[in-house]
């Protein structure tokens, strides 16, 4: 799988100025409903999965990156969306470290194959160093989405 | 001191496959021993403290695995691991169920 193929690019954020995980996974869900991705209806409900999920443990995965998820019955496609956060965000991460990127993912429930290979996408091009680097420093959506393409045409990890 | 390595081969049972929560729970695991601890999927080989490095196998529902400890601990850290994604992964199904 691509980052092409779930990440909706208009809704890439480069300016999160919240450090709290709350106010981070809100606006990271308000740039999928701008974009249309998701519906009004629904966006409460989706935020507050994606909280209570984090209850279960921090999607934290380390070198700075985190990943917050849910599935959704309003979702009949994978999406999702990255947001970088130049101070850093407290987000209890296995390794301590504050989160500077990140992948939040809402999937329909009945696809777990389909949020797996997502979530083996994004561990397997942030192996990179140049790549996670490079994103973390990003100052704008266009240069997001354009580190994505060139990762998904192998330019970083083999 | 001279040890050989101890592995054991698993089979991921739960539906979800090996996504963040069983990763992070597996990193915890790892991390109360003190052997060198991989995983293994076919030719490829990652770090059992490496969240990361866990999620780039993608192991869904069916795939083996094979645990591999080497060090003072490695029966009892591939025992621990063998037990986690064996007995305690499944049971996710049955509370989202």
């Amino acid at each position: 799988m691509k980052f092409s193929d779930f990440i909706c690019r208009e809704a890439i954020r480069t300016n999160l100025e919240a450090d709290d995980k709350k106010t981070v996974i809100r606006a990271m869900a308000t740039s999928l409903l701008e974009a249309g991705k998701i519906q009004q209806k629904d966006y409460d409900s989706i935020v507050e999965a994606i909280l209570k999920r984090e209850e279960l443990g921090s999607t934290g995965i380390g070198r700075g990156v985190a990943v917050p998820h849910t599935k959704h019955p309003s979702i009949e496609k994978l999406i999702g969306t990255v947001a970088i956060s130049s101070g850093g965000v407290n987000f209890d991460s296995l390794d301590g470290e504050k989160v500077h990127l990140l992948f939040l993912l809402v999937s329909p429930p009945e696809r777990p194959g389909d949020h797996l290979r997502a979530l083996e996408n994004i561990s397997r091009q942030l192996r990179d160093d140049m790549f996670c680097r490079l994103l973390k420093q990003s100052k704008s959506p266009e240069e997001v989405w354009q580190l994505l393409e060139e990762a998904d045409n192998n330019k970083f990890s083999p | 001191m001279q040890t050989s390595p101890v592995s054991r081969v698993v089979t991921i049972q739960n539906k979800q496959g090996l996504h963040a929560r069983p990763a992070e729970m597996f990193v915890r695991t790892a991390n109360q021993f003190e052997s060198k601890i991989q995983l293994i999927r076919d030719e490829r080989r990652v770090e059992a403290r490496n969240m990361i490095d866990l999620l780039t196998l993608g192991a869904t529902h069916g795939t083996r695995l094979t645990i591999e400890a080497e060090g003072p601990d490695a029966p009892a850290a591939v025992d621990a691991l063998a037990k986690l994604v064996e007995e305690v992964f499944p049971q996710e199904d049955a509370e989202q169920d």
